[in-house]
This record gives C-alpha cells, structure tokens and sequence, in this order.
C-alpha cells in the first residue's frame, strides 16, 4: 500500500467466541427485586400442559462477560462514528447523540400506546410537529407517520393509490418501474396486487419520456420514480412526467430515498408528485444500528388524504390533540400502535437542530459528492455525464480490463479505512460503483478517500492480484458465501463444536 | 467445455437431450459460468406439466436467481434428487451429471425450433462480443 | 452549524477545485421555476440544550408519575441499564447492515446469537434476523403459509390482538388471501369445533396468538391436529415474550411470530420494536427478512455472513418473498444484550414474578362486589374483567388517582363492553396494586 496513505487501516483482533459457549451453570448477569408479593405454584396457577422445564441452551453469563462480549464484538464494526461510509442512497450521514438522549427521556421512552389521549398530549404534540415539519420539507398536503421503513412505506403509498383509483372504479393493474429502481420498489408492487412494467432508461440515464408516453394506457396505475435517480442525476423532465400520468387519470409516486439532495432547495409537492416516502433513518439522521429501525412515511396530496391509515392525528377546538381510530375510506393499518415512535423524535430532534437553515447539509451533500467526481474522473469511468447531485456512479470498465471489478475494488478500500462504496447497483451500470459522501464529510475525509480510491485505481492496472485478493488487513479474510448458502447453518446448537476464531 | 452435437439448445440456456420420446433438460457451460456458484435448484414435482418457453423452476448462486425456461411441452417423469444435496454438480458438469429434469415430451417436432450445438456456439459467440463492448 | 464539518473557506476551495463559482450552480440541473428561493419554514436552529428543553417539556405532558396496568401487546418491564451501554456504542449505533461482512462481524455474530436465542425461546429450528413488529410478523408468517401450501384460505382466531388483524387484513385484501374469523369459547381460548368444521384442503393456516389478546393460554395441540389433518399449517403469534420464561413453547406450531418488545424495549409510545419469525428448517427459503450464516473465511477460520438472500427483494425484486430491506437490528440487539443478562434463571424468575403479581392482583380485585374475572382459561400476566359499571367511567375516575386502568374491550369487541384487560408485571409494585383495587371499590361504591 502505498506509504503516504494516512488513514487508520487496521481493525481489532480480539477474539471472542458464541455467548452461549461461555456459558455455565449458575451464573446470572441480572438479579430482579425481591417479590413483595406471595409466590405462586407455577403449576397450579398454568396447569402441567402448559408448563415448561426451562430453556434449553439458554446462556448463564455473568455481568462483566455480558460488557465484555458485546464490547469485544463491537470493535469488530465499521461505523459512522469511525468514517465515511460512501454507500450510494443510503445517505450515512452523522446520527446525533442528543437524538439518543431525547429519545430516552422519562415521559418520552415510557409511554403506553393505549395510554389515554389526555396523558399523552406531549407525545401527540411531537406527532404534530414533525407532520407539520416533513409536510413543509415535501410541499404536500397530508401525511402518515406510520410505516416503519422505506420499503413499507411504499407499500403504504402504492395502497393508498389503490385505494384513490378504486373509488374511482377502477384500481388498474399495472405500476410502472424504471430499471434503474431500488428493488424494493417491483417487490412492493407484487404485494399492493399490482403487475410490474420496467421501463428502460434512455441513453442519459433517465426516464425515457417518449417510451413512457407509449405505456401510459388506461391500465396504469402509477409510475414509482426515484429522484434524483440512482445515479444521482435529477429527473429534469419530471413535472411532464407528472403531466402524462395525470393525463391518463395516473399517478406519480417518488421514492424518497435520495431527499438528501432535495431538501430546501425544491420540493416534491411543487414538482407534481402525488405521493411519496421519506427514509427517516437516511435524509433525517435516525441512525442506521446495524440494519434499523427506521421509519418511513408517506406523504401525499390532498386527494389521497382519505385513504390514511388509522389512527389519524387532529386537533381538537379546544386545542386537544387526539387521535381518530376510524375513518371510512382508510386503508386500514401497515403495522400496530402508530409507528416507530422513537424514530420518529429523533428525527424531529434533527430538523430542530438545523431549522430553516437545513439546506446547507443539502448543499454540502452536494458539494462532497461533486468534488469526489471531480477527482474521480479519469481515473474511473463515468458511464453517465450529465451532472450529479448528492451521489456519482462510476464503472468498473477501466479496471476490468485488468480483471479488477467493482466488487475487488471495494475490498481493497476496506484495507484504506473506508466501508466499500455500493456496488454492483443500479443495475443498468454494469459494474456499478455509487458514492455518496453525505454532507458529514469534512474536505480531510474528502481528500483521504480520494486518495485510497486513485491508489486502488493505481494498483488495479500494476498489481491487480493486491485489489483482487483483498481484503488484508482485516479480522477475517473473504467468507465462504457459497457454502453458508449451500448448507445453511443459522443458529447455535448445543452439540455443536463449531471451530472458534483462534 | 464442449457442447454435445447430439443436444439441441434454447435462447436462454437450456440444453436437450431427447431419445425415443423422452427428454432430459439441462442448463448449459455458459449458463453454469455467469451464473458462478450455485447454491440451490428449485425444481418441479413429477407430474408435472410443462408449457414451452414458462419458467419450470429456478438455479441460484449466492448473488443471482435464473429462472429455468421449458424448451419443449411435456409431464416431469424425474427430477434430478442429486442436485438438492450436491447443486455445486451444476458446476463441474453441467452436461451430463447435472440434468434437472426427465419429461415425457407431448411434441417432439418442437424440438426442431431449437438451434444445434454450432448455431448455439455461434449464439455465444456474439453474446461474448456484446458483454465486452 | 455543529454537524458539518467545513468551513466556509473550505467551502470555497472545493467549489474552486469543482470549477464552479457558487453552490448554486451545482443545482441548475433544477429547473429554475422550481428552486426555492425563500428558506423552509422550520422551527429552530436548536443549540443542544434547547432541544432537550423541547422534549422535557413534551415529557411533562404525558404520564409520568402515573401508575399504568396496561399490556395488550406493550408491555413494561424490567430492562437493565448495561443494554443502552451497549446499544450506544457507536460501532452498534451507527454501523450500516452487514452487506460487507468483513467489517461488521460485530452485527452478524449478534444477529446469530439473536436468531439462536429466538429459537430456543419458541422451540423452532430457524428464526430471522427481525421484522417491523408482532403485527407485521404475524402477516409475513400467514403469507409465507399461502405460498409454502398454495392455498388462499386462513382462518385466525378473534382473540388474536385486533390490530395484528387490521394489519393482516390490509395485507390480505391485495394478496387474494380470505381470512375468516374464528370466535371464542367463554373460556376465552379459540372454539375448536368452529376450527375443526371450518377445516378443509382449500386451508393454507390457522392464526392464534398464545396468551391470546384476552391473556388466556390457548391448548394448541388439538388445533395443531385438525390443521395438519387438512394440510394446513399452525401459526402462532407471541405478544408476550416474557410468557415464555415459565410457559411450554409452542412446538406444535410451524410458524411462530413473535413481538421481541418485552425483551429490554421500552414501549416508546408503540415503537419501534421488533419482530420475529422462528419455523420449521423446511421452510426456510420462504422465510422473509435476512439471516446470518455461520461460516469459514479463507483461512479456515469461523465467521458469519448474511445468506439465502437470494429470497430477498435487492435480489429477487418481483418475486421476493417480502419487500422489507430495513428491519428492526438494533432493537434485535437490545432483546440479545437483555436476554443474556437475564439468562435461562433470570427469565425463568422474571416470568414467575409476573404470574405471582397477575394472580395476586385478580384475587384482590376479585374481592370488589360485582367485579369477576370474565374468562376461566389459565393466564400469564395479563387477565379480562368483567365490571359492573362502563370501564371508560370507571378508568376516567381512576386518571384522578394517577393510575391509567385497564383496556376497555368495548371497541374492538362490541359484545364485551363492560369488559377490561389488566395487565400486571414484575415492575407493578404491590403497593400500587393494592391502591388500584382500592381505587376501584370506591369508585363502584360511590356510583350506587
């Protein structure tokens, strides 16, 4: 590697077995209050059908191994505490820590779902305020708080226009998808009962708005847009997309995935979408933890308003806030109790923080991402020129030619200090590299991937066998994927003396 | 790896091998390789019909999923129980060892819609050139 | 503004470096009619201390001091401190999905511990690595029955919890599932004759919940037979968890679905939480949500990855088995972090205590003239009484004395309107307990 590279690169070693093999007999890491009450005959009061003997396998560990285990473990993580992550459309952007702290407030982390509606008025009070918030953000006119991801949040919107065209008479049965979507968009479809249609990109990347014009009959429901797309180009033409949909009686949905380039310099509303999602956990900072939660709601016009889930949030005369359980026209609920609260004050606690100024984390997203390109070009291929906002997308084309692919390169980053770029998506670029910096990025971190990434590029056409066998520096080496597929072993077994990392 | 004369081949990667009525269905070298490591088949029960060009079961990698198209009409006599345990043959000999299924063909004559071993070599030829363009 | 790292020199060097003469230029791919030119009507910016003066404020107007006897699928429970110590790490907080497994073996052994744990609580051979929550677990669970039977027909129990089958219907109504209702007995457990005449071969399911949304434990062995007679699968669904510390597994089920929460969340206004889905080993290529594999780097040595992802929708697209990408992993932490603190004797303990403190609650209220227990199946932690008055009076006299009483069932169903679901557990102290009983004789005593 090469000397002058600056960057921290090598991950702790600890080595740390299964909870369940440190386990014996015993010990216990933690001990309940006294019972103040008399004790029951567990078979009496459960009946001996009922009963059961105790767990098998379950771990006896004590407090101190408890810290340490999971301590152990964690050094074994990347995170955005350590460095960038550059994953296109993931948006890892800095997760703040007073998010944490609100979250866990007393009166805020305690609060019953069915508590009554007048001991909840601080928690409805949150509810509003961030409605009121993301639905200045989107420039809709209604919302729903409730999905609890991205993906889930699609399906809510793809429901909602369902439930819209069908008190019309006629739900339609196709949704329109360009190739270059996330594949929880065609997955979401298949479940709203819908039949997917790709569109392919035209030669710039984007929507091919002669081709949509052809499919657009009376048979389509909606066309599910990102924007900017997935190679973070912005959909120029996309209010006359909205206009041949709406011609046809269709809709426009938006993937919000990428809103990360959008807030407070246009708004969704204005640019003739009909419905879309937020991924609270990318655009508003609610921290990723390993795969989530998140949160993901859906925001919509005045049309598709009835359709809400239930409860529906309103105010009262008075000044109440309550939450109304039944509404006619309601798609009924895409999960119980109203969302992931807790996901959803962190979010409000980040908008708080930044206030009418949030487009500069808009700007510096886009400023990160441009100055990457800058740097990257020539050195990477840029299948698609036209100007990028929050993220880029390179290809693998030059490096191939020596046998490096994308996937390669990306291991060799993790030997620089940096988690891996997303690779191999979109799928329209064969290859695919997609950066997104976000706006946490300082210049320093900036220039030190740069580096990696021209070095890697470097090493790709002198020494490919170094990018092709990485990663080297890490705990451990490239795991067997095909065997964990081919003999799947998805759990612990008492018997079972799996070789322990030595 | 070579292509047996004798086999005719579909399109989308399918190989045949037919004698007296009888069909044995495979997936080609070509296929086996961009699609890497395979990991799992899904194939159907015995009995089963087959409708020319619809999908009849699945081959996985680890990163991939490719549906197996029916290159003729005909009723699932076998299907090859090896490849549950050992799908990696799929790999190592996809000609041969690694057929997936054995049918009662309804329409012989379709058969000769497929391409013979040089038109499918000549096939994979150009779809080479295309991938590196 | 503290979470950007740049200065405005900086800014300005890397504008230079771009060729470009301001921010604005790197967004002309907008047209220009829709670029705002007026800043968002936010409030804020916040300095840190004033964001936590907003939210202490909106913890003020909720229920603290309140005494609160309320379960129906949320429940409080004791959660030690070490599992924010450990959540708040910044490796587990802010670390991505382990899609890159040589950098996230932290997650990816949690998650198999996580995935063990579930197994061994529910008595099932696989379990994944989360879902949203109970209610969406409990539909993913019924849909991967359709497809695993090819049948279109379930039938779920009415004490199911009213918002599980909300949710399943919503889902339902666009995936050509028929979902037909099964009442209950005056035990409070699912009518097994209705179950058994309702059995045919069109049947993909049978969906209860055990204890079921009344608290009553249902007996699953007999429904078991009549759904596998017809080839139909058994799907059980756990609102309680901590049940399972003191009550048998469901081992006749071929699908559980699980809500984690009482495995060291705090109920945070209804989440998030997490969900599970443990089964049968056959069917786990019809399992929604990710697993993680044990397996061997190239250097023989054990490490975990994610596997089969080829169900999943960044793979399989249209024909995933769910659309989920995002699931509930650091929640999936929290439930692994408590249950090995707690371990096999402290769960054990823990659901003991809840049975003791569930039994000594429904004797004392028991005492109070007019009020009895509405069913007689055997219970957990939670019990349904039937009350001489309206409950919504009776809770609204109760807010005076602090105490947010029991669920009125009257909403979600209509014939139990005198009806309410106490919930007691580990942290009701007994004072509160018998405060509460007190509570409530004065209350019908007054009302004569």
């Amino acid at each position: 590697m090469n000397q002058k590279i600056k960057k921290a690169s090598r991950h702790t070693n600890q080595n740390e077995g299964l909870i369940f093999e440190k386990s014996s007999p015993g010990k216990r890491g933690f001990e309940l209050p006294p019972l103040d009450v008399p004790k029951v005959d567990v078979n009496k009061s459960l009946g001996t059908q009922h009963r059961r003997e105790g767990i098998e396998g379950f771990p006896e560990v004590s407090e101190i191994e408890v810290i340490r285990h999971f301590t152990r473990l964690s050094t074994w993580n990347y995170a955005i505490d350590l460095g960038m992550y550059p994953l296109g459309s993931c948006t890892m952007k800095y997760n703040p820590r007073v998010n944490e702290f609100v979250a866990r407030l007393d009166g805020i982390a305690t609060e019953h779902p069915y508590q009554p509606q007048e001991l909840s008025q601080g928690c409805l009070k949150i509810l509003q305020l961030l409605e009121k918030c993301l639905l200045e953000i989107t420039g809709m006119d209604a919302i729903t708080l409730q999905p609890a991801a991205g993906a889930q949040g699609e399906l809510t919107g793809l429901l909602l226009i369902r439930a819209y065209l069908e008190k019309q008479g006629n739900p339609r049965s196709k949704v329109l998808i360009p190739d270059s979507a996330h594949g929880t968009n065609p997955a979401t479809a298949v479940i709203a009962g819908y039949q997917v249609e790709n569109i392919k990109s035209e030669s710039h990347g984007q929507i091919d708005v002669d081709k949509l014009r052809d499919l657009v009959t009376d048979d389509v429901a909606a066309l599910m847009i990102t924007n900017p797309s997935t190679l973070g180009i912005f959909e120029e033409r996309i209010p006359e997309i909205a206009e041949i949909l709406h011609a046809r009686g269709a809709l426009l949905y938006m993937d919000g995935a990428n809103m990360n380039a959008l807030t407070g310099v246009t708004k969704p509303g204005e640019l003739g979408v009909d419905v879309m999602h937020l991924n609270l956990h990318k655009t508003f900072s609610t921290p990723h933890g390993g795969g989530g939660p998140g949160a993901g709601p859906v925001a919509m016009k005045k049309i598709l308003e009835p359709f809400r889930p239930v409860p529906i949030l309103v105010e009262r005369d008075s000044g109440k806030l309550a939450l109304e359980q039944v509404r006619p026209d309601s798609i009924g609920k895409v999960r119980a109790f109203g969302g992931n609260f807790g996901v959803l004050v962190r979010a409000l606690a980040y908008i708080l923080a930044y206030g009418p100024g949030v487009r500069q984390a808009t700007e510096d997203a886009v400023l990160n991402a441009n100055y990457i390109r800058k740097h990257l070009e020539g050195a990477y291929d840029l299948p698609y020129s036209l100007p990028s906002m929050h993220e880029v997308v390179f290809s693998d084309a030059i490096q191939k030619r020596k046998g490096v692919n994308t996937m390669d390169i990306a291991k060799r980053l993790i030997d620089y200090g940096f988690h891996p770029y997303t690779t191999a998506f979109p799928l329209i670029v064969p290859g695919a590299l997609m950066i997104e910096p976000t706006e946490s990025e300082s210049k320093e971190e900036c220039d030190l991937f740069i580096d990696a990434m021209k070095s890697i590029a470097e090493e790709s056409a002198a020494t490919p066998e170094v990018v092709k066998t990485a990663p080297h520096t890490t705990r451990v080496k490239r795991l067997d994927e095909v065997g964990a597929a081919r003999k799947p072993v998805l759990r612990w077994k008492t018997a079972s003396k799996s070789k322990a990392a030595d | 790896m070579a292509y047996p004369t004798n086999y005719r081949y579909t399109k989308e990667h399918e190989w045949v091998d037919a004698k007296d009525g009888v069909a044995k269905i495979g997936i080609t070298d070509y296929a086996q390789n961009e699609l890497g490591d395979v990991v799992f088949v899904e194939l159907p029960a015995v009995g089963k019909k087959l409708e020319t060009g619809k999908s009849f079961g699945t081959v996985e990698s680890v990163k991939a999923v490719s549906e197996i198209y029916a290159p003729a009409s005909g009723d699932v006599l076998e299907a090859n129980g090896e490849l549950q345990n050992k799908p990696e043959t799929i790999n190592s000999d996809p000609h041969g060892a690694a057929w997936l299924v054995k049918i009662k063909l309804s329409n012989p004559a379709e058969l000769d819609q497929l391409m013979d071993s040089s038109a499918y070599e000549a096939y994979i030829a150009t779809k080479g050139k295309e991938a590196s363009a | 503004m503290r979470y950007l790292p740049k200065s405005p020199a900086e800014r300005q060097e890397m504008l230079a470096a771009i060729g470009a003469k301001s921010i604005d230029e790197l967004f002309e791919s907008i047209p220009e009619k829709y670029r705002l030119r007026d800043a968002l009507k936010l409030p804020g910016p916040f300095s840190e201390a004033e964001i936590i003066d907003y939210f202490k404020d909106r913890a003020k107007e909720n229920s603290l001091g309140y005494t609160s006897f309320l379960g129906a699928g949320v429940y409080q429970h004791l959660r030690s401190v070490i599992t924010d110590t450990i959540l708040l790490r910044g490796e587990f907080l802010t670390s991505y999905t382990p899609y890159q497994a040589e950098i996230a073996q932290g997650t990816l052994q949690a998650i198999f511990e996580f995935q063990t744990l579930m197994c061994q609580l529910t008595g099932q051979e696989v379990a994944n690595a989360s879902m949203y929550d109970g209610s969406t677990a409990t539909t993913e669970a019924v849909l991967m029955a359709e497809r695993l039977t090819g049948r279109s027909r379930v039938l779920v129990a009415r004490s199911l919890h009213p918002e599980y089958r909300e949710v399943l219907q919503t889902y339902a109504k666009n995936s050509g599932l028929h979902v037909e209702e099964i009442g209950y007995t005056k035990n409070g457990t699912v009518d097994i004759a209705a179950v058994k005449a309702a059995s045919k071969d069109d049947l993909a399911a049978v969906v209860l919940q055990s204890p079921n949304f009344f608290g009553v434990l249902e007996a699953l062995p007999e429904i078991a037979e009549a759904a596998h007679a017809v080839g139909a699968l058994l799907v059980v669904a756990i609102a309680e968890g901590v049940s399972l510390g003191a009550v048998r597994p469901p081992a006749e089920a071929d699908i559980v679905a699980m809500e984690a929460q009482s495995f060291g969340l705090p109920p945070s206004y209804g989440g998030p939480f997490a969900g599970v889905i443990a089964a049968r080993e056959k069917f786990v290529r019809q399992m929604p949500g990710r697993l993680a594999g044990e397996t061997t780097d190239t250097e023989g040595q054990r490490g975990f990855v994610l596997t089969l992802a080829t169900r999943e929708q960044h793979i399989r697209r249209e024909k995933a088995t769910s659309n989920i990408c995002t699931n509930q992993a650091l929640c999936a932490l929290a439930a692994t972090v408590h249950l090995t603190l707690l371990g096999k004797e402290g769960l054990r303990e823990m659901a003991e205590q809840n049975l003791a403190k569930a039994q000594f609650a429904l004797s004392e209220l028991e005492k109070i003239p007019g009020v009895k227990r509405a069913f007689s199946g055997p219970f957990f932690n939670e019990f349904t009484l039937e009350f001489p008055r309206s409950v919504r009076m009776i809770n609204g006299e109760l807010l005076r004395e602090q105490i947010a009483g029991p669920l009125a069932l009257g909403a979600a169903y209509p014939e139990l309107t005198k009806h309410g679901l106490v919930c007691v557990t580990e942290t009701t102290p007994r004072a509160e307990i018998e405060r509460f009983a007190a509570a409530v004789r004065n209350i019908l005593t007054k009302q004569l």
